[in-house]
């Protein structure tokens, strides 16, 4: 397999890498992999994941949640005298969300908060929760490797939004929503008489009453009140997480599949990042059909098959034959499609990672796709 | 055969890569050829439907995507939080001077982006206005609602926003409303279908979703085996394929007889294929197991070879039709 771009050298330059990609293509797979390669090559690495799965989890010692980066046993640095070091750690996003407001807020403020029943949905159910708090543990733990030395280099696994990048909007969303009007009208009545308000104030709330009750509009008050002390931390650190991942040292790259719907996500991707001026390293296309061996063309090997079926007297050589033209039909239409995604996006460069025959769930697993993303030969 | 009498609304969840839109649509397909009026309705804003019927964007409008010889038709719709709020505000409150000033100090936005779960609370709502229209007024009347809902992961969640509203709201006309979402998608009329791959982690998380969604309470349906390839070397090739143990004289006789030149290479590159493509037929043979413990109906979903085209589409809902889902 050939790369067009020098993974290595990424891996041994970056101090942030995100892998980001639409659902079901193996971002958490690249990332942990990446990660360990990193290590393996010397480097200091944290690798934050959201949702591995559970023996990948298991493996990698991360499978209990403790929100907090946990060393990986059996990192093996490539020089022995080598420092290379992995933790991993599993985003908690409920447990990263009470520590904000634990932090940020007294204590008795903060009891205030965690009680409040929107607070409790916020935090545990709401979908964009996941990617507010995927930005701020990774601007936690970026502080901490600034203030302490303790990373090198951070890779992060992005969750499965439900739009392209969800994580990207975030805090922007949060800081518009925080400078809006309505967070301002629902804190009014804690902060300043009424009549100080537009007209539109008295319908507005009443309108609010009626449609959600007057008891959810009160608690829904408290909890802005008691929250409106946070604000402008969450806004702050989510500006400058955004910073950050716009600086030199920080790598996003796409992650995607040989297949339609991939990479048409991953061309989302590739717009958003670079209106966005984030810095894009390449795309990688994963779970890629292994090259056809041998020189026979698929029409030829379904005609020999179609003769063998005729007087059905060898089925396991007409299999095989049959096997083989499917295999050179899939690597044609999937490297069709990556010409394609070439010809659209020409200045991204592409990493393809050929399948492997099984799931990754331990550490040889991701070395393997590690050696694969940085275009040594399968072995 | 019907496989699930008195179902009117399908939920279709997956894994993503698992192609549940696909899936979804051929649902929606099937149910049409089988004479029904049928509404596809997709959550999740990503315009996957109007991709596969190869038609421009949908709006926020109930748009006919197919008409079968039946006399059955399949309308599509996306359905788009904000217009949904917007909708509810002025039909059930008459409120449309309100919804507007609502809109410009950014209060719908706060609804349909940050506010815990609202979101899901009106793309649910929205389907429970569509599977349970009355004869009078209204719009169109369906027999059947398909709804392409979010992935496995986060399904038990979404369907059961409203259970966590009614949780935050005591009382009220939001309350109403999500009860009567949690009573329709509790209800024998609703029904949880999950697609997956035969492989690992897709298997693993449709059995963690059936388990989720029971202990929530709601209908688990069948569980659709999506893209499965057809065998292609026989049976009791599989384990000397996998170990390597292919007679090289025989496949290269075999190959004579075939027409073609057997030289070492080209036998020892289809050994080298048999042995990739057995060893992952016996892992999908693993994976088969594991789904049918989940004692649901299984159905299986052939590979398109020409991938997921109009045409592709109605084989898989004859397929469903077939097997009972969609008869």
């Amino acid at each position: 397999m050939t790369s067009s771009y020098d993974v290595d050298a990424l891996l041994d330059r970056a101090h942030i890498l995100v892998c980001c990609g639409s659902g079901g293509v193996g971002k958490t797979t690249t990332a942990a992999a990446l990660a360990l390669r990193a290590a393996e090559r010397g480097r200091t690495v944290c690798v934050l994941t959201i949702d591995p799965a559970r023996r990948l989890a298991q493996s990698m010692g991360i499978a209990a949640l403790d929100n907090a980066p946990r060393p990986v046993a059996g990192v093996v640095p490539s020089d022995p005298a080598g420092a290379g070091r992995l933790d991993a750690m599993m985003l908690d996003m409920k447990r990263t969300f009470d520590e904000v407001v634990e932090s940020q807020a007294t204590p008795e403020k903060a009891e205030q908060i965690l009680q409040n029943p929107f607070y409790v949905a916020l935090s545990s159910s709401f979908a964009g929760t996941q990617e507010y708090m995927a930005m701020e543990k990774l601007g936690q733990i970026h502080a901490d490797a600034q203030r302490d030395g303790t990373y090198d280099l951070i890779v992060v696994d992005t969750p499965p939004s439900r739009s392209a990048l969800d994580f990207l909007d975030a805090p922007e969303r949060l800081s518009s929503f925080l400078d809006g009007r309505f967070i301002k009208l629902l804190l009014a009545p804690a902060k300043g008489p009424a009549r100080l308000m537009s007209a539109g104030f008295g319908m507005v709330t009443n309108a609010l009453a009626k449609i959600l009750g007057a008891q959810v509009l009160r608690d829904m008050q408290t909890f802005v009140a008691a929250f409106d002390t946070l604000f402008g931390g969450f806004r702050l650190r989510a500006q400058k997480t955004f910073e950050l991942l716009q600086a030199d040292g920080t790598a996003f790259l796409v992650v995607a599949a040989p297949e339609p719907d991939a990479l048409r996500e991953a061309a989302y991707f590739v717009e958003r990042l670079s209106e966005d001026e984030m810095p894009l390293a390449g795309l990688v296309v994963n779970r890629a059909s292994p090259q056809p061996m041998g020189d026979v063309s698929a029409e030829e090997a379904m005609a020999a098959a179609q003769r063998l079926r005729k007087d059905d007297a060898d089925p396991r050589t007409a299999g095989l034959l049959r096997l083989h033209a499917d295999r050179v039909r899939i690597v044609e239409r999937e490297s069709l499609l990556r010409r394609r995604f070439e010809a659209a996006h020409p200045q991204v460069p592409t990493a393809v990672v050929p399948a492997l025959a099984g799931d990754v769930h331990d550490l040889a697993g991701l070395r393997q796709v590690g050696a694969l993303l940085a275009g040594e030969r399968p072995t | 055969m019907t496989l699930f009498p008195g179902v009117k609304l399908h939920v279709v969840t997956g894994k993503g890569g698992t192609g549940k839109t696909t899936v979804a649509a051929a649902l929606a397909l099937g149910l049409a050829e089988a004479g029904r009026q049928v509404l596809l309705t997709e959550a999740e804003g990503r315009q996957g439907i109007a991709q596969l019927f190869d038609t421009p964007p949908l709006p926020y409008e109930e748009r006919r995507v197919a008409v079968s010889d039946s006399g059955g038709e399949v309308y599509a719709l996306a359905i788009d939080p904000e217009a949904a709020l917007i909708e509810y505000l002025e039909k059930f409150y008459n409120l449309r001077r309100a919804g507007s000033a609502l809109k410009r100090i950014g209060a719908i936005d706060f609804a349909t982006t940050i506010a815990p779960g609202l979101r899901d609370v009106l793309l649910t709502g929205k389907v429970m206005e569509a599977a349970t229209r009355a004869r009078r007024g209204g719009g169109r009347i369906y027999d059947a609602v398909v709804l392409d809902a979010p992935p496995t992961g986060r399904i038990a969640r979404f369907l059961n926003v409203n259970a966590e509203v009614a949780g935050l709201a005591r009382m009220g006309p939001i309350r109403q409303q999500a009860d009567s979402v949690m009573n329709l998608l509790r209800s024998r009329q609703t029904a949880v279908h999950l697609v997956t791959l035969l492989e690992e982690m897709p298997v693993q998380e449709t059995v963690d979703g059936v388990a989720e969604l029971e202990a929530a309470g709601l209908p688990v349906g069948a569980v659709l085996v999506n893209m499965v390839r057809e065998p292609l070397l026989p049976a009791d090739s599989l384990d000397a394929a996998v170990a390597g143990e292919l007679d090289g004289a025989e496949i290269a006789a075999g190959l004579k007889r075939a027409g073609l030149t057997p030289t070492d290479g080209l036998v020892a590159a289809l050994a080298a294929e048999a042995a990739e493509h057995a060893g992952r037929v016996l892992l999908e043979a693993r994976e088969r197991e594991v789904l049918s413990d989940l004692g649901r109906p299984r159905i299986e979903l052939p590979l398109l070879a020409e991938g997921a085209d109009l045409a592709g589409l109605y084989e898989l809902a004859a397929r469903l039709a077939d097997e009972g889902l969609a008869a």
